[in-house]
Protein backbone atom coordinates (compact mmCIF):
# COMPACT_ATOMS: atom_id res chain seq x y z
CA UNK A 1 0.00 0.00 0.00
CA UNK A 2 1.51 3.84 -1.10
CA UNK A 3 2.01 5.94 1.97
CA UNK A 4 -0.83 8.66 2.11
CA UNK A 5 -0.77 12.33 0.48
CA UNK A 6 -0.10 15.24 2.76
CA UNK A 7 -2.13 18.48 2.10
CA UNK A 8 -2.80 21.80 3.73
CA UNK A 9 -6.32 21.02 3.93
CA UNK A 10 -8.82 17.84 2.77
CA UNK A 11 -12.31 19.05 1.85
CA UNK A 12 -14.99 16.71 2.05
CA UNK A 13 -17.94 17.30 -0.46
CA UNK A 14 -17.99 19.51 -3.58
CA UNK A 15 -21.35 21.17 -3.27
CA UNK A 16 -21.43 24.73 -2.55
CA UNK A 17 -19.75 24.48 0.78
CA UNK A 18 -17.12 22.52 0.23
CA UNK A 19 -16.63 24.21 -3.48
CA UNK A 20 -16.19 27.48 -2.05
CA UNK A 21 -14.52 26.42 0.47
CA UNK A 22 -11.50 24.96 -1.95
CA UNK A 23 -11.45 27.61 -4.12
CA UNK A 24 -10.69 30.11 -1.25
CA UNK A 25 -8.24 28.14 0.29
CA UNK A 26 -6.23 26.88 -2.84
CA UNK A 27 -6.63 31.10 -3.90
CA UNK A 28 -4.66 31.65 -0.37
CA UNK A 29 -1.85 28.98 -1.30
CA UNK A 30 -3.05 26.61 0.43
CA UNK A 31 -2.42 23.06 -0.66
CA UNK A 32 -5.96 21.66 -1.19
CA UNK A 33 -7.60 18.09 -2.17
CA UNK A 34 -11.44 18.04 -2.75
CA UNK A 35 -13.20 14.89 -2.24
CA UNK A 36 -16.55 13.84 -3.61
CA UNK A 37 -18.66 10.81 -4.03
CA UNK A 38 -20.57 11.98 -7.53
CA UNK A 39 -18.70 12.45 -10.43
CA UNK A 40 -18.74 16.56 -10.86
CA UNK A 41 -18.94 18.97 -7.90
CA UNK A 42 -21.87 21.03 -7.25
CA UNK A 43 -23.38 18.63 -4.85
CA UNK A 44 -27.12 18.06 -5.24
CA UNK A 45 -28.51 21.78 -5.57
CA UNK A 46 -26.17 22.69 -8.36
CA UNK A 47 -26.00 19.25 -9.84
CA UNK A 48 -24.25 18.46 -13.26
CA UNK A 49 -27.02 18.67 -15.68
CA UNK A 50 -26.69 15.39 -18.16
CA UNK A 51 -26.89 17.65 -21.64
CA UNK A 52 -25.21 20.75 -22.39
CA UNK A 53 -25.76 23.82 -23.89
CA UNK A 54 -25.40 25.50 -20.57
CA UNK A 55 -28.89 25.44 -18.89
CA UNK A 56 -31.30 28.55 -18.31
CA UNK A 57 -31.97 27.85 -15.20
CA UNK A 58 -29.80 30.09 -11.99
CA UNK A 59 -28.68 27.21 -10.08
CA UNK A 60 -27.56 25.57 -13.20
CA UNK A 61 -25.56 28.64 -14.40
CA UNK A 62 -23.76 28.64 -10.79
CA UNK A 63 -22.82 25.01 -10.83
CA UNK A 64 -21.23 25.24 -14.39
CA UNK A 65 -19.33 28.56 -12.58
CA UNK A 66 -18.72 26.14 -9.97
CA UNK A 67 -17.23 23.80 -11.75
CA UNK A 68 -15.48 25.87 -14.00
CA UNK A 69 -13.94 27.85 -11.73
CA UNK A 70 -12.41 24.05 -9.84
CA UNK A 71 -11.34 23.06 -13.08
CA UNK A 72 -9.24 25.96 -13.47
CA UNK A 73 -7.91 26.24 -9.76
CA UNK A 74 -4.96 24.41 -7.97
CA UNK A 75 -7.63 22.91 -6.36
CA UNK A 76 -6.95 18.74 -6.24
CA UNK A 77 -10.04 17.04 -7.34
CA UNK A 78 -10.95 13.87 -6.41
CA UNK A 79 -14.50 12.70 -7.72
CA UNK A 80 -16.05 9.83 -7.65
CA UNK A 81 -14.72 8.71 -4.67
CA UNK A 82 -16.34 7.03 -1.41
CA UNK A 83 -15.25 8.41 1.51
CA UNK A 84 -15.58 5.37 4.28
CA UNK A 85 -12.98 6.45 6.93
CA UNK A 86 -11.88 9.58 8.61
CA UNK A 87 -9.48 9.53 11.56
CA UNK A 88 -7.82 12.15 13.62
CA UNK A 89 -5.25 13.92 12.40
CA UNK A 90 -6.70 14.18 10.16
CA UNK A 91 -6.37 11.16 7.66
CA UNK A 92 -9.33 10.17 4.98
CA UNK A 93 -9.88 6.63 3.35
CA UNK A 94 -11.43 7.01 0.32
CA UNK A 95 -12.09 4.29 -2.61
CA UNK A 96 -12.72 5.01 -6.31
CA UNK A 97 -12.65 3.68 -9.95
CA UNK A 98 -8.94 3.22 -9.60
CA UNK A 99 -9.01 1.65 -6.39
CA UNK A 100 -8.24 3.35 -2.92
CA UNK A 101 -6.59 6.20 -1.67
CA UNK A 102 -5.55 7.72 1.02
CA UNK A 103 -4.78 11.48 2.22
CA UNK A 104 -3.89 13.30 5.48
CA UNK A 105 -4.13 16.76 6.62
CA UNK A 106 -3.88 18.68 9.64
CA UNK A 107 -7.14 20.84 8.45
CA UNK A 108 -10.46 19.22 7.64
CA UNK A 109 -13.38 21.26 6.06
CA UNK A 110 -16.66 18.55 6.34
CA UNK A 111 -19.22 19.88 3.50
CA UNK A 112 -21.21 16.48 3.50
CA UNK A 113 -24.65 18.36 2.91
CA UNK A 114 -27.98 16.95 3.65
CA UNK A 115 -30.10 13.62 3.40
CA UNK A 116 -34.00 13.79 2.93
CA UNK A 117 -36.28 13.20 5.81
CA UNK A 118 -39.62 11.13 4.48
CA UNK A 119 -41.70 10.06 7.65
CA UNK A 120 -43.18 6.57 6.99
CA UNK A 121 -46.31 5.82 5.41
CA UNK A 122 -47.84 2.18 4.46
CA UNK A 123 -46.30 1.31 1.22
CA UNK A 124 -43.58 3.92 1.33
CA UNK A 125 -40.89 1.09 0.47
CA UNK A 126 -42.95 0.44 -2.90
CA UNK A 127 -40.92 0.95 -5.63
CA UNK A 128 -42.19 4.14 -7.40
CA UNK A 129 -42.21 6.02 -3.78
CA UNK A 130 -38.97 8.13 -3.73
CA UNK A 131 -37.62 11.45 -2.67
CA UNK A 132 -38.20 14.95 -3.95
CA UNK A 133 -34.64 14.92 -3.69
CA UNK A 134 -34.26 12.16 -5.80
CA UNK A 135 -37.09 13.20 -8.45
CA UNK A 136 -34.80 16.73 -8.79
CA UNK A 137 -31.60 14.34 -9.25
CA UNK A 138 -33.77 12.53 -11.96
CA UNK A 139 -35.21 15.71 -13.40
CA UNK A 140 -32.19 18.20 -13.56
CA UNK A 141 -29.35 15.33 -13.83
CA UNK A 142 -30.63 12.80 -15.64
CA UNK A 143 -33.55 14.80 -18.19
CA UNK A 144 -36.04 12.28 -16.85
CA UNK A 145 -39.33 11.99 -15.61
CA UNK A 146 -39.68 9.67 -12.16
CA UNK A 147 -43.59 8.70 -13.83
CA UNK A 148 -46.27 9.29 -16.05
CA UNK A 149 -48.57 10.91 -13.40
CA UNK A 150 -46.73 11.71 -10.81
CA UNK A 151 -48.40 12.44 -6.89
CA UNK A 152 -45.86 15.42 -5.35
CA UNK A 153 -45.90 15.25 -1.31
CA UNK A 154 -44.75 16.56 1.71
CA UNK A 155 -43.85 20.44 2.74
CA UNK A 156 -41.27 23.04 1.55
CA UNK A 157 -40.21 24.56 -1.61
CA UNK A 158 -39.09 21.51 -3.39
CA UNK A 159 -42.56 20.17 -4.09
CA UNK A 160 -43.12 23.38 -5.93
CA UNK A 161 -39.41 23.35 -7.81
CA UNK A 162 -40.10 19.83 -8.91
CA UNK A 163 -43.57 19.57 -9.86
CA UNK A 164 -43.15 22.78 -11.96
CA UNK A 165 -40.18 20.60 -13.46
CA UNK A 166 -42.62 17.25 -13.81
CA UNK A 167 -44.48 19.55 -16.24
CA UNK A 168 -41.95 21.38 -17.86
CA UNK A 169 -40.56 18.04 -19.38
CA UNK A 170 -44.63 17.16 -20.58
CA UNK A 171 -45.12 14.72 -17.90
CA UNK A 172 -48.72 14.92 -15.26
CA UNK A 173 -48.46 16.08 -11.57
CA UNK A 174 -51.82 13.94 -10.38
CA UNK A 175 -51.43 16.26 -7.34
CA UNK A 176 -49.20 18.39 -4.66
CA UNK A 177 -50.18 16.74 -1.61
CA UNK A 178 -48.72 19.82 1.37
CA UNK A 179 -48.33 18.82 5.23
CA UNK A 180 -48.31 22.20 5.57
CA UNK A 181 -51.48 25.06 5.35
CA UNK A 182 -52.04 27.72 3.13
CA UNK A 183 -51.41 29.96 6.09
CA UNK A 184 -48.23 28.69 6.75
CA UNK A 185 -46.70 29.66 3.45
CA UNK A 186 -48.12 33.30 4.29
CA UNK A 187 -46.54 33.34 7.33
CA UNK A 188 -43.07 32.54 5.66
CA UNK A 189 -43.77 35.47 2.68
CA UNK A 190 -42.14 37.94 4.86
CA UNK A 191 -38.89 36.58 5.36
CA UNK A 192 -38.75 34.76 1.72
CA UNK A 193 -39.27 38.44 0.22
CA UNK A 194 -35.56 39.15 1.75
CA UNK A 195 -34.32 37.47 -1.70
CA UNK A 196 -36.13 38.75 -4.00
CA UNK A 197 -34.60 36.58 -7.01
CA UNK A 198 -35.16 33.57 -4.81
CA UNK A 199 -38.74 34.92 -4.18
CA UNK A 200 -38.86 35.32 -7.63
CA UNK A 201 -37.89 31.80 -8.41
CA UNK A 202 -40.36 30.05 -6.15
CA UNK A 203 -43.43 31.83 -7.50
CA UNK A 204 -42.47 31.21 -11.05
CA UNK A 205 -42.44 27.20 -10.01
CA UNK A 206 -45.42 27.53 -8.13
CA UNK A 207 -47.17 29.84 -10.56
CA UNK A 208 -46.47 27.17 -13.41
CA UNK A 209 -48.22 23.98 -11.06
CA UNK A 210 -51.46 26.55 -10.18
CA UNK A 211 -51.51 27.41 -13.78
CA UNK A 212 -51.53 23.94 -15.16
CA UNK A 213 -54.45 23.33 -12.71
CA UNK A 214 -53.11 20.75 -10.49
CA UNK A 215 -54.59 20.27 -7.55
CA UNK A 216 -52.62 22.00 -4.42
CA UNK A 217 -54.02 19.98 -1.91
CA UNK A 218 -53.14 22.30 1.28
CA UNK A 219 -52.68 20.63 5.05
CA UNK A 220 -53.26 16.83 4.16
CA UNK A 221 -50.63 13.59 3.97
CA UNK A 222 -50.17 10.56 2.54
CA UNK A 223 -51.89 8.17 4.54
CA UNK A 224 -50.93 5.24 2.49
CA UNK A 225 -49.56 4.00 -0.80
CA UNK A 226 -50.62 0.86 -2.35
CA UNK A 227 -49.68 -1.60 -5.84
CA UNK A 228 -48.35 -4.91 -6.37
CA UNK A 229 -44.54 -4.25 -7.98
CA UNK A 230 -45.04 -0.46 -8.39
CA UNK A 231 -47.13 1.81 -7.17
CA UNK A 232 -50.64 2.64 -8.67
CA UNK A 233 -52.66 4.50 -6.00
CA UNK A 234 -52.20 6.87 -2.94
CA UNK A 235 -54.54 7.94 0.27
CA UNK A 236 -54.15 11.14 0.85
CA UNK A 237 -55.55 12.37 4.49
CA UNK A 238 -55.85 15.49 5.95
CA UNK A 239 -55.24 15.71 10.18
CA UNK A 240 -59.32 15.18 10.71
CA UNK A 241 -59.58 12.73 9.01
CA UNK A 242 -60.79 12.99 5.60
CA UNK A 243 -59.19 11.05 3.09
CA UNK A 244 -59.07 11.38 -1.27
CA UNK A 245 -57.66 8.28 -3.25
CA UNK A 246 -55.39 9.22 -6.33
CA UNK A 247 -54.38 6.98 -8.62
CA UNK A 248 -50.56 7.40 -10.07
CA UNK A 249 -47.55 5.16 -10.96
CA UNK A 250 -45.13 7.48 -9.14
CA UNK A 251 -45.06 9.29 -5.89
CA UNK A 252 -42.45 12.12 -4.94
CA UNK A 253 -41.88 12.52 -1.42
CA UNK A 254 -39.93 14.55 1.45
CA UNK A 255 -40.56 16.37 4.83
CA UNK A 256 -37.40 18.00 5.12
CA UNK A 257 -33.84 17.61 5.65
CA UNK A 258 -31.41 15.83 8.10
CA UNK A 259 -28.08 16.99 8.04
CA UNK A 260 -25.27 15.40 7.20
CA UNK A 261 -23.42 14.71 10.42
CA UNK A 262 -22.12 11.39 10.37
CA UNK A 263 -17.87 13.24 10.25
CA UNK A 264 -17.79 15.14 13.36
CA UNK A 265 -19.57 12.35 15.07
CA UNK A 266 -17.32 10.07 14.08
CA UNK A 267 -14.25 12.25 15.22
CA UNK A 268 -15.98 12.92 18.38
CA UNK A 269 -16.93 16.67 18.30
CA UNK A 270 -19.41 18.17 20.44
CA UNK A 271 -22.71 17.73 19.16
CA UNK A 272 -26.15 19.08 20.08
CA UNK A 273 -30.13 18.61 18.81
CA UNK A 274 -31.31 21.65 16.76
CA UNK A 275 -34.95 21.08 15.00
CA UNK A 276 -34.70 24.36 13.35
CA UNK A 277 -31.50 22.98 11.66
CA UNK A 278 -32.89 20.03 10.76
CA UNK A 279 -31.21 17.49 13.52
CA UNK A 280 -28.04 16.97 15.64
CA UNK A 281 -25.50 19.54 14.41
CA UNK A 282 -21.76 20.24 15.83
CA UNK A 283 -20.81 22.90 18.34
CA UNK A 284 -19.30 25.54 16.07
CA UNK A 285 -17.04 28.97 16.64
CA UNK A 286 -18.11 31.62 14.04
CA UNK A 287 -15.87 30.46 11.92
CA UNK A 288 -17.19 27.16 11.59
CA UNK A 289 -14.74 25.60 13.63
CA UNK A 290 -15.90 22.25 15.69
CA UNK A 291 -14.65 21.51 19.44
CA UNK A 292 -12.19 19.25 17.17
CA UNK A 293 -9.54 22.03 16.69
CA UNK A 294 -8.87 22.35 13.06
CA UNK A 295 -11.69 20.33 12.01
CA UNK A 296 -14.88 22.59 10.75
CA UNK A 297 -18.37 21.73 9.74
CA UNK A 298 -19.74 24.27 6.43
CA UNK A 299 -22.58 23.95 4.54
CA UNK A 300 -25.75 22.18 4.92
CA UNK A 301 -24.10 19.24 6.99
CA UNK A 302 -24.10 21.98 9.54
CA UNK A 303 -27.43 22.59 9.94
CA UNK A 304 -30.03 23.50 7.27
CA UNK A 305 -29.59 27.07 5.94
CA UNK A 306 -29.51 26.15 2.11
CA UNK A 307 -27.13 27.23 -0.55
CA UNK A 308 -27.16 30.81 0.04
CA UNK A 309 -25.15 30.77 3.47
CA UNK A 310 -23.66 27.40 2.39
CA UNK A 311 -20.98 28.77 0.06
CA UNK A 312 -20.69 31.57 2.71
CA UNK A 313 -20.16 29.13 5.46
CA UNK A 314 -17.12 27.31 3.59
CA UNK A 315 -15.57 30.88 2.45
CA UNK A 316 -15.44 32.17 6.20
CA UNK A 317 -13.97 28.84 7.16
CA UNK A 318 -11.48 28.15 4.36
CA UNK A 319 -10.06 31.76 5.52
CA UNK A 320 -9.91 30.32 8.79
CA UNK A 321 -7.72 28.04 8.36
CA UNK A 322 -5.90 30.39 6.21
CA UNK A 323 -4.93 32.63 8.88
CA UNK A 324 -3.92 29.13 11.07
CA UNK A 325 -1.52 28.85 8.31
CA UNK A 326 -0.05 32.00 8.32
CA UNK A 327 -1.36 33.28 4.71
CA UNK A 328 -1.95 36.60 4.74
CA UNK A 329 -5.95 37.36 3.39
CA UNK A 330 -7.43 40.61 2.59
CA UNK A 331 -8.30 42.62 5.55
CA UNK A 332 -12.12 43.48 4.85
CA UNK A 333 -12.95 39.55 3.37
CA UNK A 334 -14.11 38.13 6.80
CA UNK A 335 -16.31 40.83 7.48
CA UNK A 336 -17.51 40.87 3.85
CA UNK A 337 -18.36 37.12 3.88
CA UNK A 338 -20.32 37.41 7.92
CA UNK A 339 -22.26 40.87 6.15
CA UNK A 340 -23.36 38.55 3.56
CA UNK A 341 -24.28 35.16 5.82
CA UNK A 342 -26.08 37.60 8.37
CA UNK A 343 -28.28 39.19 5.15
CA UNK A 344 -29.33 35.41 4.31
CA UNK A 345 -30.47 34.71 7.60
CA UNK A 346 -34.09 35.43 7.65
CA UNK A 347 -34.83 33.69 4.22
CA UNK A 348 -32.94 30.41 5.39
CA UNK A 349 -34.47 30.39 8.62
CA UNK A 350 -37.68 30.59 7.05
CA UNK A 351 -36.51 27.97 4.83
CA UNK A 352 -35.05 25.90 7.17
CA UNK A 353 -38.49 25.79 9.45
CA UNK A 354 -40.56 24.71 7.00
CA UNK A 355 -38.02 21.71 6.50
CA UNK A 356 -37.29 21.25 9.95
CA UNK A 357 -39.21 17.70 11.75
CA UNK A 358 -42.88 17.64 13.47
CA UNK A 359 -43.18 15.77 16.24
CA UNK A 360 -46.93 15.24 15.54
CA UNK A 361 -46.05 13.92 11.99
CA UNK A 362 -43.89 10.93 13.33
CA UNK A 363 -46.23 10.65 16.45
CA UNK A 364 -49.17 9.41 13.50
CA UNK A 365 -46.90 6.39 12.25
CA UNK A 366 -48.95 3.46 12.73
CA UNK A 367 -47.72 0.54 14.52
CA UNK A 368 -47.34 -2.08 11.35
CA UNK A 369 -45.41 1.11 9.80
CA UNK A 370 -42.16 -0.28 8.52
CA UNK A 371 -39.63 2.57 10.12
CA UNK A 372 -36.70 0.59 9.09
CA UNK A 373 -36.29 0.44 5.35
CA UNK A 374 -33.40 -1.81 5.43
CA UNK A 375 -34.20 -4.04 7.92
CA UNK A 376 -38.14 -3.87 7.39
CA UNK A 377 -38.59 -3.08 11.25
CA UNK A 378 -41.69 -2.00 12.33
CA UNK A 379 -42.99 0.77 14.40
CA UNK A 380 -44.50 -1.51 17.38
CA UNK A 381 -41.15 -2.86 17.29
CA UNK A 382 -39.16 -0.03 18.43
CA UNK A 383 -42.65 1.28 20.67
CA UNK A 384 -42.18 -2.34 22.52
CA UNK A 385 -38.58 -1.86 23.08
CA UNK A 386 -38.78 1.34 24.28
CA UNK A 387 -41.63 0.44 27.05
CA UNK A 388 -38.87 -2.53 28.25
CA UNK A 389 -36.99 0.29 29.02
CA UNK A 390 -34.51 1.11 26.13
CA UNK A 391 -34.65 4.66 26.27
CA UNK A 392 -31.34 5.48 24.74
CA UNK A 393 -31.28 5.25 20.38
CA UNK A 394 -28.12 2.81 20.39
CA UNK A 395 -29.80 0.24 22.85
CA UNK A 396 -32.73 0.33 20.09
CA UNK A 397 -30.44 -0.09 17.56
CA UNK A 398 -29.03 -3.42 19.06
CA UNK A 399 -32.40 -4.86 20.14
CA UNK A 400 -34.39 -3.80 17.02
CA UNK A 401 -31.48 -3.60 14.41
CA UNK A 402 -32.91 -0.32 13.38
CA UNK A 403 -29.95 1.22 12.01
CA UNK A 404 -28.01 -1.53 11.60
CA UNK A 405 -28.36 -1.71 7.61
CA UNK A 406 -26.86 -0.91 4.86
CA UNK A 407 -28.03 2.24 4.53
CA UNK A 408 -26.60 2.87 8.39
CA UNK A 409 -29.60 4.52 10.03
CA UNK A 410 -29.63 7.61 7.32
CA UNK A 411 -32.98 6.89 6.37
CA UNK A 412 -34.60 5.64 9.92
CA UNK A 413 -32.31 7.64 12.41
CA UNK A 414 -34.13 11.09 12.62
CA UNK A 415 -37.73 9.07 13.16
CA UNK A 416 -36.91 6.25 15.29
CA UNK A 417 -34.65 9.48 17.83
CA UNK A 418 -38.32 11.09 17.37
CA UNK A 419 -40.26 7.83 18.19
CA UNK A 420 -38.23 6.83 21.52
CA UNK A 421 -38.30 9.98 22.87
CA UNK A 422 -41.68 10.25 22.11
CA UNK A 423 -42.34 6.49 24.04
CA UNK A 424 -39.49 7.49 26.42
CA UNK A 425 -40.81 11.24 27.07
CA UNK A 426 -37.58 11.83 27.05
CA UNK A 427 -36.05 14.94 25.43
CA UNK A 428 -34.17 14.10 21.50
CA UNK A 429 -30.74 15.26 23.54
CA UNK A 430 -31.26 12.39 26.40
CA UNK A 431 -32.36 9.93 23.60
CA UNK A 432 -28.69 10.50 21.45
CA UNK A 433 -27.58 9.94 18.27
CA UNK A 434 -26.22 6.77 16.88
CA UNK A 435 -22.53 6.50 17.29
CA UNK A 436 -20.49 6.77 14.47
CA UNK A 437 -18.65 4.30 12.96
CA UNK A 438 -16.63 3.28 10.11
CA UNK A 439 -17.21 2.47 7.10
CA UNK A 440 -19.15 5.78 6.31
CA UNK A 441 -20.36 4.27 3.66
CA UNK A 442 -20.52 0.08 2.43
CA UNK A 443 -17.40 -0.94 0.87
CA UNK A 444 -16.12 -4.08 -0.54
CA UNK A 445 -13.86 -5.44 1.91
CA UNK A 446 -11.86 -7.30 -1.59
CA UNK A 447 -10.93 -3.94 -3.17
CA UNK A 448 -10.04 -2.27 0.98
CA UNK A 449 -7.76 -5.29 1.17
CA UNK A 450 -6.42 -5.10 -2.77
CA UNK A 451 -5.20 -7.86 -4.32
CA UNK A 452 -1.89 -9.46 -2.86
CA UNK A 453 -0.07 -12.78 -3.38
CA UNK A 454 0.52 -15.09 0.27
CA UNK A 455 3.89 -15.43 -1.42
CA UNK A 456 4.49 -11.53 -0.74
CA UNK A 457 3.61 -11.97 3.00
CA UNK A 458 6.64 -11.45 5.29
CA UNK A 459 5.38 -14.52 7.86
CA UNK A 460 8.29 -14.83 9.80
CA UNK A 461 10.97 -17.77 10.33
CA UNK A 462 8.91 -20.34 13.10
CA UNK A 463 10.75 -20.30 16.47
CA UNK A 464 13.33 -23.42 17.12
CA UNK A 465 11.54 -25.84 18.98
CA UNK B 1 -21.29 14.14 -22.76
CA UNK B 2 -23.97 13.34 -25.16
CA UNK B 3 -26.25 15.66 -26.90
CA UNK B 4 -28.45 13.83 -28.10
CA UNK B 5 -30.39 10.95 -25.96
CA UNK B 6 -28.74 7.42 -27.15
CA UNK B 7 -30.36 4.14 -26.56
CA UNK B 8 -28.35 1.13 -25.67
CA UNK B 9 -29.28 -2.25 -24.82
CA UNK B 10 -28.46 -4.15 -21.84
CA UNK B 11 -28.76 -7.78 -20.46
CA UNK B 12 -31.43 -7.64 -17.34
CA UNK B 13 -32.37 -11.00 -15.86
CA UNK B 14 -30.88 -12.37 -19.31
CA UNK B 15 -33.19 -10.55 -21.21
CA UNK B 16 -32.25 -7.99 -23.98
CA UNK B 17 -33.68 -4.24 -23.05
CA UNK B 18 -32.78 -1.00 -24.82
CA UNK B 19 -32.66 2.06 -22.38
CA UNK B 20 -31.25 5.64 -22.44
CA UNK B 21 -27.64 5.48 -22.21
CA UNK B 22 -27.48 9.14 -20.16
CA UNK B 23 -27.56 9.16 -16.30
CA UNK B 24 -27.55 6.70 -13.83
CA UNK B 25 -29.03 2.22 -14.00
CA UNK B 26 -31.62 3.25 -11.75
CA UNK B 27 -32.77 6.15 -13.99
CA UNK B 28 -32.28 4.29 -17.48
CA UNK B 29 -34.38 1.08 -15.90
CA UNK B 30 -37.29 3.42 -14.01
CA UNK B 31 -37.53 5.00 -17.86
CA UNK B 32 -37.60 1.79 -19.37
CA UNK B 33 -40.96 0.80 -17.07
CA UNK B 34 -38.40 -1.39 -14.62
CA UNK B 35 -39.13 0.10 -11.25
CA UNK B 36 -38.95 -3.17 -8.63
CA UNK B 37 -35.45 -3.77 -8.21
CA UNK B 38 -35.07 -6.42 -5.25
CA UNK B 39 -36.69 -8.04 -2.48
CA UNK B 40 -36.11 -6.59 1.38
CA UNK B 41 -34.19 -9.57 3.12
CA UNK B 42 -36.97 -9.85 6.01
CA UNK B 43 -40.01 -9.76 4.85
CA UNK B 44 -39.16 -9.92 1.41
CA UNK B 45 -41.06 -6.68 0.06
CA UNK B 46 -40.39 -5.34 -3.65
CA UNK B 47 -38.16 -2.39 -3.22
CA UNK B 48 -36.65 -0.20 -5.72
CA UNK B 49 -34.32 2.83 -6.00
CA UNK B 50 -35.62 5.88 -3.63
CA UNK B 51 -33.11 8.61 -3.06
CA UNK B 52 -30.82 8.35 -6.41
CA UNK B 53 -28.31 9.90 -4.78
CA UNK B 54 -26.44 7.05 -3.33
CA UNK B 55 -27.46 7.16 0.53
CA UNK B 56 -30.53 4.57 1.42
CA UNK B 57 -28.74 1.48 -0.76
CA UNK B 58 -31.92 0.22 -1.91
CA UNK B 59 -30.75 0.25 -5.46
CA UNK B 60 -27.94 -2.48 -4.93
CA UNK B 61 -28.40 -4.70 -7.48
CA UNK B 62 -25.73 -7.44 -9.17
CA UNK B 63 -24.33 -4.66 -12.16
CA UNK B 64 -21.57 -6.88 -14.03
CA UNK B 65 -21.28 -9.59 -11.43
CA UNK B 66 -20.91 -7.19 -8.78
CA UNK B 67 -23.28 -5.70 -5.71
CA UNK B 68 -23.24 -2.12 -6.79
CA UNK B 69 -25.64 0.87 -6.16
CA UNK B 70 -28.15 1.13 -9.15
CA UNK B 71 -28.13 5.29 -9.09
CA UNK B 72 -24.48 5.88 -8.84
CA UNK B 73 -23.56 3.39 -12.04
CA UNK B 74 -23.69 4.91 -15.75
CA UNK B 75 -25.41 2.25 -18.33
CA UNK B 76 -22.81 0.82 -20.15
CA UNK B 77 -24.07 -1.04 -23.79
CA UNK B 78 -23.83 -4.92 -22.88
CA UNK B 79 -23.94 -4.63 -19.38
CA UNK B 80 -25.43 -7.50 -17.76
CA UNK B 81 -28.19 -6.37 -14.68
CA UNK B 82 -29.64 -9.57 -12.51
CA UNK B 83 -32.39 -7.78 -10.21
CA UNK B 84 -33.19 -9.26 -6.78
CA UNK B 85 -30.39 -7.99 -4.61
CA UNK B 86 -27.60 -9.49 -2.36
CA UNK B 87 -27.37 -13.46 -2.92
Amino acid sequence: MTSPQRFDLIVLGAGPAGGRAALTAAAAGLSVILIDEQSAAGGQVWRKPWAEPAPARADGREGEGLRAALDSSDVTLAYGRRVWSVTEGFRVDSLGPEGSMSCVADHLIVATGAHERVIPFPGWTMPGVMGLAAATVLLKAEGRLPGKRVVVAGRGPLMAQVAAGILAKGGRVVAVVDRMPLTGWLKALPALATQPPLLAQGAGWMGRVLASRTPWIFNHHVAEARGTERVGEVTVASASGDCHVLSCDALVIGDGLVPGSEVPRLLAARMRFDRLRGGWIPDLTADFETSVPQLFCVGDGAGIRGALQAGTSGELAALAVARKLGRKTEPDQGARLRGAFARASRFSDAVAAMLSGRTADVARIGPDTIVCRCEDVRRSEIDAATAEGMHDINQIKHVTRCGMGPCQGRMCGDTVQELVSLGSRRSREEVGAWTGRPPLRPVPLGELVGSFDYGDIPVPEPAPL
Amino acid sequence: MQDADISIEILLDGQPIRVGARGSVAGALLEAGVAWLRSSPRTHGPRGAFCFMGVCQECVILIDGRLQQACLVTPRAGMTIERGGAP
